[in-house]
């Protein structure tokens, strides 16, 4: 159960009024969807929630001004995702803004305006006691340690005289919540975050069979894709053998079960685009021309970003194929099939790929190969890739045709630059050009849907500057 | 190998093993002699050199003063000149009063001189507890002596240590120090001629397994062997490193084993703080970090000078039962 705050949204913010509810109750929410327009003494703005689940009661009426900090509604967070929950004196989180510093949580003082948001008329009655006037019995005192503890005084029940909500009872609501609370971080030991990130498995799905639920390796394997090894974990080296040949065993075998059942169930369907890119070479090496050398662009980032806004254009590749139907992306999160220094591959996202700028994409890029080499992926890049890319390029092959990774719909390849004779305008000459294919779930789409994309592509890349 | 006329296994013990390695270098090259508190006409206060002195006479087989600075830095001058000799000191607890030697003088001077001054010196001492000899004759403090860049330390645990280690410890150009855990001199068992010389560079592994290393050495080997046995029972496969040199480390082995079973126990009579075994699990932290599938285990001696009393010995010192359940613990 999370609350949804009045967000500081500026420096100088330290209440809000709430203009009006994008949502209601029993609404499911996406962390970033904005769910609530919210009035400060410059601007209105729409809020976004930072969390993902179902909201649940809404505490603040429309038209109430509250401090900053102040619970205006409860998520409830999906079951099967934890919630990262940190119930130390936390503040809500803020949203993407630079901002000095933020007044401290404290006891709302008495103010002019409502300074604590009034319980809304809901029709289930709240577990504290209310007297006739809607008003919990509480001290200050137990207000603030409610407050610090990231509890709502309303759900608590009293045990004081009159059922006065007591020191007590909420050190010991307290106490249970941090009980219940899911950890802020997934206990896993070192070597099961790592085969997690190899095999491709999201730790916050996986049952933690250790002392205290922490991960272990084992939990990690049983919940591999591919066929379960027939060897229980951690016995299937029977020689001494070099470091890395038992994990890449491991993960070939998942490699192999999951590349086996995609050509099994996946009628594949090829298409491939030779692509100009005389212009995209040319302005990329303008571009890099004024750039500094840790910031220089690859080519491999068009291609990318070119693939990403491709995938925008037709949004019927861009998703998955279960239980015999076709499911949308909620963006477009480009995975990058990244081959590992011991063997084998994992295909981490680049999440809202169609969204970053260039450089944030050659950054990024950067940095998910880097740590997809060193098994330092994080769980949100591991699961939800809605379309992938390989690109054997700097591997000197003119064309690749993948295979789909379940339960995406499409593969896009794209091969090395490269220095061919092409016709231009009627002429010959010699132009860099890049195979890009596409290899496509004939359950999903057809043909025509394919060639859509591939000539998308195409036409973006003849814009690099508009990429 | 001259195991001259050795039949293929001889019974034996540690002790008879260490006093026919001793035999051995004495007859195989003059340089070699060996000086020590009692080790002629009592044959070592644990017996090693018994029959000795009869055997190569005094000029070989030498007495000393009660004086550990001296004769270990008599050692050391007889190396710098020319000799290889083999220093006994009684127990580690008394080659404190020769630390200042071999510190400051053995494992120095070859460096100081750029590399002009070879110390080629053996020193052998006995080092552990579990034999009532109480707290001044039964600490652990080889981790000590593994701190000091410019000494070799070796730990034999076997009797085929015991009995081939000598051999390469002479041969080597810096001060070696080789401790004998006293535990073990009355290790019975059979001696069957190596394949091989022993190798004082490499841990080697006594027994194979997949679950859980017990990382060891010296005198706990006996006691990780036997809790590899329980765990056997069990379903729990645990291999046994034996780290066989103290100094250097050996790191590929330590990184192997980990990557093998994913779990370590590190067995160490030392004193657990700042001893070898967190040495080897800082180390295991550092190179394995991503093969640990749980927490490093450390079974050490309880912080306290050794007690006498024997069940107060027992209860300080790393016990199988104690491996066993650390090995529960990491294994889950």
């Amino acid at each position: 159960m999370a609350e949804f705050t009045m967000p500081s949204l500026g420096a100088d913010m330290d209440e809000g009024t709430l203009q009006e509810w994008l949502v209601r109750p029993g609404d499911e929410v996406h962390k970033g969807d904005p769910v609530a327009v919210v009035e400060t003494a410059k601007s209105t703005i729409e809020v976004e929630c930072f969390e993902t689940g179902t909201i649940g009661k809404l505490l603040v009426e429309p038209g109430m001004t509250v401090p900053v900090g102040t619970a205006l509604a409860l998520i409830e967070a999906p079951a099967e995702k934890p919630r990262k929950q940190d119930r130390k004196q936390e503040k809500p989180r803020q949203p993407e803004k630079a901002e000095a510093k933020r007044p401290t949580r404290r006891a709302p003082q008495p103010t002019p305006t409502l300074a604590r948001p009034e319980p809304t008329s809901v029709p289930e009655p709240p577990a504290g006691h209310e007297d006739e006037r809607g008003h919990i019995e509480a001290g200050p005192l137990v207000r603030h340690l409610a407050e610090r503890s990231g509890l709502d005084l309303e759900t608590l029940k009293g045990s004081g005289p009159g059922g006065r909500v007591t020191r007590t009872d909420v050190e010991q609501a307290a106490a249970a919540a941090e009980a219940a609370a899911p950890p802020s971080r997934i206990r896993a030991t070192p070597l099961a975050r790592r085969l997690a990130a190899e095999l491709d498995v999201d730790l916050t799905a996986v049952k933690g069979s250790g002392k205290g639920g922490v991960v272990r390796a084992a939990d990690v394997r049983a919940e591999a894709p591919g066929p379960a090894t027939t060897a229980p974990p951690g016995r299937h080296v029977t020689a001494p053998v070099r470091r890395s040949e038992g994990r890449s065993a491991a993960m070939r075998q998942a490699i192999a079960g999951l590349m086996a059942r995609a050509n099994r169930d996946i009628p594949h369907y090829y298409l491939s685009q030779t692509v100009d890119m005389a212009t995209a070479m040319d302005w990329l090496h303008e571009h890099n021309r004024h750039t500094p050398v840790g910031e220089r662009l690859l080519p491999a980032a068009l291609l990318l970003k070119a693939a990403a806004l491709a995938a925008r254009e037709v949004p019927e590749l861009n998703g998955f194929w279960t239980d015999d139907h076709f499911t949308a992306g909620d963006g477009v999160h480009l995975g990058v099939a990244v081959s590992l220094r011991g063997g084998g591959l994992v295909a981490p996202a680049l999440r809202d790929a169609d969204t970053l700028e260039l450089p944030q994409l050659m950054t990024a890029l950067k940095d998910l190969v880097a740590r997809a080499r060193t098994g330092r992926l994080r769980g949100s890049e591991l699961s939800g890739p809605t379309l992938t890319v390989t690109s054997l390029g700097d591997q000197g092959v003119e064309a690749v045709f993948g295979v789909i990774y379940p339960p995406q719909v499409a593969l896009v390849g794209f091969g090395r630059v490269v220095d061919r004779p092409c016709a231009v305008d009627g002429l010959l000459g010699v132009r860099p050009v890049v195979t890009a294919t596409l290899s496509a779930d004939h359950r999903a789409t057809d043909g025509a849907v394919g060639a859509h994309y591939l000539t998308a592509v195409d036409r973006l890349l003849q814009n690099p500057e508009q990429l | 190998m001259s195991a001259d006329g050795q039949p293929e296994k001889a019974k034996t013990t540690y002790r008879e093993a260490m006093r026919e390695a001793l035999r051995e270098a004495l007859s195989a090259d003059d340089r070699v002699f060996l000086m020590g508190e009692d080790v002629g006409r009592y044959g070592g206060c644990f017996g090693v050199s018994l029959g000795l002195l009869e055997e190569f006479g005094p000029e070989r087989v030498r007495d000393t003063p009660l004086s550990e600075s001296a004769f270990v830095g008599a050692g050391i001058g007889a190396a710098l000149a020319g000799m290889r000799p083999i220093v006994e000191i009684m127990t580690v607890n008394f080659s404190l009063l020769a630390l200042d030697q071999i510190v400051n003088n053995a494992a120095t001077l070859l460096h100081m001189s750029g590399g002009q001054l070879p110390v080629p010196l053996v020193i052998r001492m006995t080092t552990g507890a579990g034999r009532q000899l109480a707290a001044q004759h039964s600490h652990s403090l080889e981790g000590w002596y593994a701190h000091i860049p410019g000494i070799r330390v070796l730990a034999p645990a076997t009797i085929e240590d015991a009995r081939h280690m000598l051999a390469p410890a002479l041969a080597e150009p810096d001060p070696v120090l080789i401790f004998e855990h006293g535990s073990l001199y009355n290790a019975a068992g059979e001696l069957s001629p190596p394949a091989t010389a022993v190798d004082i560079d490499h841990a080697t592994i006594r027994r194979p397994g997949t679950d859980i290393s017990l990382i060891t050495y010296g005198g706990s080997l006996p006691k990780a062997l036997a809790a590899a046995d329980e765990l056997s029972t069990e379903g729990i496969n645990a291999e046994v490193v034996d780290l066989r040199t103290l100094r250097p480390l050996d790191d590929e082995a330590i990184t192997a084993t980990v990557a093998r079973t994913h779990r370590a126990v590190i067995v160490d009579e030392a004193w657990r703080t700042g001893s070898l075994a967190a040495e080897i699990s800082a180390r295991i932290a550092e190179e394995s970090f991503y093969e640990l599938d749980a927490p490093v285990e450390r079974v050490c001696s309880a912080e306290v000078p050794i007690p006498y009393a024997r069940r107060l010995e027992e209860a300080a010192l790393p016990q199988t039962a104690d491996i066993v359940a650390a090995a529960h613990r990491a294994v889950g």
